[in-house]
């Protein structure tokens, strides 16, 4: 499977990057060759495993129901750009 | 032509944990902004979240509640979509392996009918936080308490037939989970939002129509309202000769229509992926005991246990049942000896009433179960009449004690010396000819007057029952 031109822009655009035209053939090219690679891993014969969401085989720890975190919302936000009122302020977004 | 309506709920409960899903934050509600926002909930690098063992706790109570397929493997996912009350780029859900499976929910029609709603699934999820899109110039502020809430989304088959039939899934959905005390319910604040899919097609086809889904029904009334706005927009287009465009359409209530979100298509290429921060979720033989055990009657076990321990009709027992407090309150004024036909009509009429007037809800009710069970004892004894139990019910409410005391302080016993009783009645027959002569020619009516008179001088005290056969006794001899 190859990605075209339009492919890769449209994964660019998912993933908010800012992609230049002149880079957009190279990127076709080089993901195309990652799905080169997972096409070679799909023909290997996987019918007797059971698929795995993580390679550790161990279970999810768990925890106990408490609050454990103090406000650091001060600390927090000395890096955000602007705050208001302790709300992080963003540019407009609405749908 | 003749449409048929299909929907499909998908329902967001808060859970109400002392802390979030992945992270030790409190969840509390109305906190000031992002002072309960940590480092897991904003998504600093290097962080790693730790799943609450309460909120499997929860999910694992109401997949049991449902009789859904439950584990024994659960896999938490990354939903990847960017949007600014959502710090990481991705919301922590559930794509293939949900803790909830396949379940089902029976709901009450309004024509006494039942009917079986499939249940796909129910995941967990973080909730994201909150925008705020006013007086910031320009700007959106950014409120992060609510990021990693955690959610437990109940996704239903498309199987409701009419709007009806929507609502009363909702709210039977909204019962389950505050009887089974795993979300407050309080859709005002937000921890339990509905979003609707509803599509429509002619009356015998099988292929569904394209949907269209419905978000901010954020109470039955809206949500009502919402379906209808939105079914006669279908009906109008597609008897107009137009198309259903499938997207997302947000509800505005006071202008009380629907209005398309004018999302981009490939906004909802969510890219999702098992999370590489979190291992699979083993649901063991011990947690499900343990979820067993902690498990609540519920609602339908409830109104069952009612109408057969009790003798309470159907109606009763449903309406008792509504709500898990109600049902509790109910049974403590039967324990505190009230009888159970009259626990259920004070329970339901009196208290009721006097609650909405007050505009409070159960829980901050003045008067107490056993407050209400004394009252009915004196009822039953015969020391109150109704309306005398009425004027003590208000000065429990007043705060004046319990009915006993109430009783005793305004000398509110009731007259039940039959002696007593007809030296009155002589005195007012012998006071009034011209009515007795009225009432002895047949006009019935003056009955009324008569008792009226009785109470008047008795200040409503006689027993009502006796006053009325003595009278009828003496004015007819």
């Amino acid at each position: 499977m190859s990605l075209d031109h339009s492919d890769v822009k449209k994964i660019a655009h998912l993933a908010r990057m800012a992609l230049d035209e002149s880079q957009v053939d190279a990127y076709a090219e080089d993901l195309s060759k990652i799905l080169g690679l997972v096409e070679q891993l799909e023909a290997a014969e996987t019918h007797a495993i059971e698929p795995m969401s993580h390679p550790l085989h161990m279970a999810q720890r768990l925890r106990v129901d408490e609050v454990t975190e103090e406000d650091c919302r001060d600390e927090n936000q000395a890096i955000a750009p602007s705050v208001v009122n302790g709300l992080y302020l963003v540019p407009k977004v609405i749908e | 032509m003749q449409w048929e309506t299909v929907i499909g709920l998908e329902v967001h409960t808060q859970l109400a944990t002392k802390s979030k899903i992945f992270s030790g934050a409190s969840i509390a509600y109305g906190a000031d902004p992002n002072t309960q926002a940590c480092i897991i909930d904003l998504g600093f690098p290097g962080v790693l979240p730790v799943l609450n063992e309460a909120v499997v706790d929860m999910a694992l109570i109401f997949g049991l509640a449902i009789n859904a397929e439950i584990g024994p493997r659960s896999v938490f996912a990354r939903k990847n979509y960017f949007y600014p009350d959502l710090p990481k780029g991705y919301q922590i859900s559930q794509f293939e392996l949900p803790i909830v499976g396949k379940g089902s929910l029976t709901i009450d029609l309004e024509d006494g009918s039942q009917k079986v709603i499939g249940i796909t699934r129910a995941h967990l999820e973080e909730d994201a936080g909150k925008s705020l899109h006013e007086d910031f110039h320009g700007m959106s502020g950014i409120d992060l308490n609510r990021t990693g809430t955690p959610l437990l989304e109940i996704v239903s088959e498309p199987d409701m037939r009419s709007i009806k039939e929507a609502v009363a899934y909702a709210r039977k959905i909204h019962q389950l989970v505050v009887y089974l005390g795993i979300c407050d319910g309080n859709m005002q604040e937000g921890s339990f939002r509905v979003d609707a899919n509803l599509s429509i097609r002619p009356f015998g086809q099988d292929a569904f129509g394209t949907r269209t889904e419905l978000k901010n029904l954020n109470s039955f009334r809206f949500m009502e309202r919402a379906l209808n706005f939105e079914l006669e927009r279908q009906i109008d287009l597609l008897e107009g000769g137009g198309k259903v465009v499938q997207e997302t359409r947000l509800y505005d209530a006071d202008r009380d229509e629907t209005r398309s979100m004018r999302s981009k298509e490939e906004a909802n290429d969510y890219r999702y992926f098992p999370d590489p921060d979190l291992l699979p979720v083993e649901i063991n033989d011990q947690q499900l005991q343990r979820a067993r055990q902690n498990m609540p009657e519920l609602p339908d076990q409830k109104r069952q246990r009612f109408e057969s321990d009790y003798s309470l009709s159907s109606a009763d027992a449903l309406m008792l049942t509504q709500s898990r407090h109600q049902a509790d309150f109910f049974e403590k004024v039967v324990s505190s000896g009230g009888d159970a036909k009259m626990a259920a009509n004070w329970v339901t009429v009196e208290l009721t009433g006097a609650l909405n007037k007050a505009g409070i809800a159960l829980s901050q009710s003045p008067v107490t179960p056993e407050q209400v069970g004394g009252l009915l004892e004196r009822i039953a004894d015969n020391t109150l009449s109704g309306k005398l139990a009425k004027q003590v019910f208000e000065a429990m409410w007043n705060g004046e004690g319990d009915a006993d005391k109430v009783i005793e302080a305004k000398g509110l016993k009731q007259i039940t010396d039959s002696g007593q009783i007809e030296t009155i009645i002589d005195e007012i027959i012998a006071n009034n000819p011209k009515q007795v002569e009225q009432f002895r020619a047949g006009k019935d009516k003056l009955l009324g007057f008569f008792v009226g008179q009785v109470m008047k001088q008795t200040q409503g005290k006689a027993n009502p029952g006796q006053v009325n056969k003595i009278l009828l006794g003496k004015l007819k001899g």
